[in-house]
């Protein structure tokens, strides 16, 4: 599904990736880990196309098609979705009306007729109770005023609206509580087809109890430097990264 | 030959002319307004209020001047001065600024004026709605009058809206005096929707007694060059004022706003907020003063303008002032310029919507913050659309009035 | 005075509150010796007649020994400033200026150098002032009774610091002296900041300029202590016209301070100085003024009349510049620090609070031009006013054409203490450039009533519990002041508004 090699990307002057090496096949998910500043956000937004984030070298292919050369939106449309860390409020744009726009835009790149009005909220319906959230953050701006809890569930949601088969979690466990953590991994794993496949950003073994890794890699210093199963993750949760440094020097 | 030498000769050779289409209360000041044009003559841009716009520029080109009469639909609230069913001597002339260059002129030369006028505790239900259209073959100057007195307890809501019917260069003047006595409540709204071809010069004067309550909201959706003037005094108690706004820049438009918020006395309550989307080569200018009296106790101001520049040769002039004589106050004011948020394109975009998509609802969302305090539903949704419309293109004459279609 | 220690600075600052006479005895004592070592003015004795003409010009020229591309310069001034007339914007009242019945020039060494001898014969009321300052009896006998181990102090300081400066290349020294040993550098940068015709009063003070100080750190230097000149008003009916240029070259950084205090007199004295400051690539300037001129009576009857010209050129990239200043004297203050951001990534700061009482009208702000890319400047303004004054904020924030990804944040609060004063706030924002992104918040209230019960309640006077709410209020921007000055600031604010709640 998604094949990068030797991908260098630097943000203003600051080279941060330098050689990332990773394949992806359908249905499979992995996981990456890493201390802060390793470049796992920054390999998250290069593959979303974040054009704050500059590609210096190497290539990204998404079912045979560069992204590279595909703005933000066209890689949304192909299908890849991010959870954001983070996912800002924008005053004044209702939930209703953004999600609409995004459904529609997808709906128009892939030749279909923009869904009616009644159709769409229905579809609305569906989706929210799919994923537990509650009807009165819709009536909101994007985000706005929503806890932490409800905004990773709102990524969940529009994830569900818009049907990704590629989907990155970038520290969706981040300010979650237990319950709340459970809610969203139990959304994501009701969401998945057999051929969805995702990469898991986390810093945390709990996140990977919900959804299970075929693959943990570890991200050092803008590479990957250590690749394995989910006992890896298991490893790192108990030790730590210092015992992969020390193998590596 | 100076622009204003044009019209003091005008004047010189039409002012039996005008009175005599004109009537005694509109005369009885108009003599006096033409010596105070002739000694001011147009304000230059070292007149503080008028740093933003040429006024003389606007007023060099030779306009023919209409003195077409003014028709007045029978409606139990609408007259022509002529046909007041009150004395207006108490009222005409008597809040506006005698010392406004522009005023002066529009005194000097309007010969017809129209007037709202609420009768003491009525209240009335719908909006009412007075249609400006510009009509004319040649380049033609209007000078436009209205006079709303809201006696005692009354309440009403007012929209104006200005359309251009023919593709022909305008020059309006308008000079709105707004009276509202002890208790009575007042919704304005003021839409203009014309083409680049006119230039608007407006100045409204509210006065406010006792525990009323005025909205203002001036709403520049499309124009030329665009200078509206908004004073409003509070001269009662509990009293409060809305002065809201919303101007749309595109091309080599000129919108320029300009208020003045005087709290005269104790326990009255202003707020304003003013929203710019200045595009192309468009320029947006906002300048907006609080001046609190002396004895203006318990005075509660806020004001904000926010404004975004949408291109790299549209420009913005803000200038949020504070002028407080008085100690036991809360005033504060901000202002901010500034460029989309980068952030929230990127995260639309993620989900699949299109940059130029994304823009246009990141500046409906921006404008949709003054939309949503109007009141009025009707105007409020239509406003919506016309926003929205105006953002994707699509709105580049007056679309409804039934002149245009 | 300079590089003040923390015990013997404030009390030049303080004393105009209060003294009478006699004390200006003491005051000047204190100042000579000052003026003796030659931190303000060349060694002159007399005060030339008053009245200004070409002669005059010539005549300044002359005692100073002048090279000819000066003289002209000042006479270029004077011929356009003939052309020009006195400015009547801004809030204030400012009084015709005869300007003929001033003195362009004056020495303050000819005064009489009496002072008090003891404690005793200080003024009671002085005393009060220094109880407020917090200076030791043995201090206050230090500095009234010969004030020689204090200003001797002071003076070891600069002599130690000059050896210091000198060994890294640094020139500080008096303006005069700077035209007769540094005639280039003085001839490349003297008016290429703020040109003899920028303003009125700009043009007034390159006319006839006195003195001022010159200072030049060479590349790559850090200024290992902070440079500081004093300024007064000594004789009677003189202007001070000062000029100050500091030039900061590339990587290099400095910190001046400047003070200034003049006694009692109950005629208006004119104090247009000029300002400029040149930063280049890497350089990073700092720029401190605490001003306490005379305000005035609580009739407004005298005072100085402070109309002031200072403007930072940022002309290399990654340059930096911040003035503070915090404003508590003078009849009428009229004085926008300003920076021209030219340099790429340059940054600016304005901090400001401007406490005006009695009959005081401050009418002051900033300038920010922004013309280089990615430039940021930040603008913090504390106004407070009492008695029947007025405080008035001014500010230009303009961002040219070119300056993409401009920045600027201001911030202007303003507190009123009493019901017959005004607080005004006046911003302008010019901007031409989409990519920039400016912010402007303002505020303006009145001393919060239950702070002060709050202070009541655990014993803390009225009086005193104003003080610290000011200073707390203000102390965004004492925060900016180097220490000497911060104490000195936050001391001054307390015994400027005394008097006024309660």
């Amino acid at each position: 599904m998604l094949e990068i090699k030797n991908l260098h990307a630097k943000v203003g002057d600051k080279e941060i990736l330098k050689g990332i090496n990773l394949t992806i096949g359908d249905g499979e998910i992995h996981a990456l880990m890493g201390t802060n500043g390793a470049g796992k956000s920054t390999l998250s937004n290069v593959i979303v196309g974040n054009p704050a984030y500059e590609v210096t070298e190497g290539s990204i292919t998404f079912n045979g098609q560069n992204l590279l050369t595909m703005n933000t939106e066209e890689r949304a449309h192909a299908g890849i979705f991010m959870s954001f860390q983070a996912p800002i409020e924008i005053p004044g744009v209702s939930m209703t009306n953004f999600m609409r726009a995004a459904v529609n835009a997808r709906r128009q790149a892939q030749g279909k007729e923009p869904l009616k009005s009644t159709d769409f909220l229905k579809l609305m319906r569906e989706k929210r109770k799919l994923v537990e959230i509650d009807q009165k953050l819709m009536n909101r701006s994007v985000n706005e005023g929503f806890s932490g809890g409800e905004r990773k569930r709102n990524e969940i949601f529009q994830m569900a609206m818009l049907e990704p088969t590629f989907c990155i979690l970038d520290e969706t466990d981040s300010g979650l509580d237990v319950d709340a953590l459970r809610i969203v991994a139990e959304g994501f794993n009701k969401l998945r087809t057999a051929e969805t496949a995702a990469i898991v950003i986390t810093h945390y073994q709990r996140l990977l109890d919900y959804i299970q890794p075929d693959f943990v890699h570890v991200l050092m210093g803008g590479k990957i430097v250590k690749t394995g199963t989910a006992a890896l993750a298991r490893q790192i949760e108990e030790q730590g990264f210092d015992w992969i440094k020390e193998e590596l020097a | 030959m100076t622009s204003e030498q044009q019209y003091i000769e005008f004047y010189r050779e039409a002012s039996d002319l005008i009175k005599n289409k004109s009537c005694g209360v509109m005369n009885a000041v108009r003599d006096e307004a033409f010596e105070t044009f002739q000694q001011l003559g147009f304000p230059s841009k070292k007149v503080e209020r008028y740093r933003y716009t040429d006024v003389d520029a606007a007023f060099a080109p030779n306009y023919g001047i209409s003195f077409a009469p003014l028709t007045v639909k029978p409606s139990l609230y609408i007259f022509n001065i002529k046909d007041a069913p009150i004395d207006v001597a108490p009222y005409y002339h008597k809040v506006a600024d005698r010392l406004d260059a522009i005023t002066a002129l529009n005194t000097a030369l309007v010969h017809d004026a129209l007037l709202v006028y609420v009768p003491k505790n009525t209240k009335v239900a719908d909006p009412i709605v007075v249609d400006n259209w510009l009509r004319g073959t040649a380049a033609t100057m209007m000078n436009r009058r209205i006079l709303i007195v809201m006696e005692q307890g009354a309440d009403a809501t007012i929209i104006i809206n200005d359309h251009a019917a023919d593709k022909q260069r305008f020059l309006t003047t308008q000079v709105i005096e707004v009276f509202c006595h002890d208790n009575a409540r007042l919704d304005l709204y003021e839409i203009e929707e014309t083409t680049p071809l006119c230039s608007r010069f407006s100045n409204v004067y509210i006065h406010e007694g006792r525990d009323c309550s005025v909205k203002h909201n001036s709403i520049t959706l499309f124009n030329g060059q665009t200078r509206n003037l908004c004073d409003v005094y509070l001269r009662g108690e509990n009293s409060e004022v809305t002065l809201n706004g919303c101007a749309i820049g595109s091309g080599s438009q000129r919108i320029d706003n300009n208020t003045l918020i005087r709290h005269e006395v104790p326990h009255c309550t202003s707020s304003e907020l003013y929203k710019y989307v200045v595009d192309d080569k468009s320029v947006g200018a906002f300048a907006g003063k609080i001046l609190v009296e002396k004895d203006a106790q318990k005075t509660e101001s806020q004001e904000t303008n926010a404004n975004l520049c949408a291109s790299s040769e549209a420009r913005m002039f803000t200038q949020p002032m504070l002028e407080i004589y008085a100690d036991d106050v809360k005033c504060a004011h901000g202002s901010t310029v500034g460029v989309m948020d980068e952030v929230a394109l990127f995260y639309m975009r993620q989900r699949g919507i299109p940059e130029a998509e994304a823009r246009t609802l990141l500046k409906n969302a921006f404008m949709g913050q003054v939309i949503d305090q109007i009141k009025n539903e009707p105007l409020r949704q239509r406003l919506y659309v016309k926003v929205e419309k105006r953002f994707r293109g699509e709105l580049d004459k007056c679309d409804d009035c039934r002149l245009c279609k | 005075m300079t590089a003040m220690s923390e015990k013997n600075e404030t009390p030049e600052n303080m004393k105009e509150k209060t003294e009478g006479q006699g004390k200006n005895e003491f005051v000047r004592s204190v100042a000579e010796k000052k003026y003796e070592f030659g931190f303000t003015t060349d060694v002159q004795t007399e005060i030339i007649e008053k009245g200004l003409n070409e002669d005059v010009i010539r005549l300044i020229s002359d005692k100073k020994g002048e090279p000819a591309w000066l003289l002209q310069f000042r006479l270029d001034a004077y011929r356009y400033w003939l052309t020009q007339k006195q400015p009547t914007w801004g809030h204030v009242h400012l009084p015709e200026i005869d300007y003929q019945a001033i003195s362009y020039y004056a020495d303050p060494t000819a005064s009489s150098k009496k002072g008090p001898k003891s404690v005793e014969e200080i003024d009671p009321e002085l005393m009060k002032t220094f109880d407020k300052l917090g200076i030791p009896l043995e201090e206050r006998l230090a500095l009234s009774g010969t004030a020689v181990d204090a200003v001797m102090d002071s003076v070891s300081v600069k002599t130690t610091f000059k050896e210091k400066l000198s060994e890294k290349g640094i020139i500080f020294c008096s303006i005069s002296e700077a035209v007769k040993q540094y005639p280039e550098l003085v001839r490349q940068y003297l008016g290429s900041v703020v040109p003899p015709k920028d303003n009125y009063f700009a043009a007034l003070n390159s006319a006839v300029f006195s003195d001022g100080s010159f200072v030049y750190i060479p590349k790559n230097t850090r200024c290992p202590m902070e440079l500081s000149t004093y300024f007064r008003i000594n004789a009677r009916n003189t202007g001070q016209f000062e000029r100050t240029l500091i030039v900061c070259d590339e990587g290099s950084y400095v910190s001046y301070l400047e003070g200034c205090t003049a006694p009692m007199r109950d005629e208006n004295q004119l104090h247009a100085a000029i300002v400029e400051i040149v930063v280049m690539d890497n350089a990073e300037v700092k720029y401190s003024t605490v001003q306490n001129w005379y305000p005035g009576d609580s009739e407004g009857r005298g005072g100085v009349l402070n109309l002031v010209t200072k403007r930072g050129d940022l002309r290399g990239v990654n340059s930096k510049l911040s003035w503070t200043q915090v404003e508590t004297g003078s009849a009428i203050t009229w004085k926008y620090p300003s920076c021209v951001l030219r340099g790429d990534n340059s940054q600016a700061e304005f901090y400001s609070v401007a406490v005006t009482n009695n009959r005081q009208e401050a009418d002051t702000g900033t300038k920010m031009i922004h013309l280089g890319k990615n430039t940021r400047s930040t603008i913090i303004s504390k106004g407070i006013s009492a008695g029947k004054s007025q405080n008035s904020y001014r500010g230009l924030v303009r961002v040219g054409k070119n300056a993409d990804g401009a920045r600027n944040y201001s911030s202007c609060d303003s507190l009123l203490l009493g019901s017959e004063c005004g607080a005004h706030t006046f911003p302008y924002m010019d901007i031409h450039n989409n990519t920039a992104t400016v912010e402007h918040e303002a505020t303006t209230s009145k001393i919060n009533e239950d702070q002060l019960f709050y202070c009541n309640q655990r014993g803390i006077s009225t009086e005193e519990a104003v003080g610290l709410i000011v200073n707390g209020y203000a102390k965004d921007v004492l925060n900016k002041l180097p220490m000497e000055f911060a104490v000195e600031a936050q001391k001054l604010l307390s015994v400027s508004l005394e008097g006024t709640v309660g």
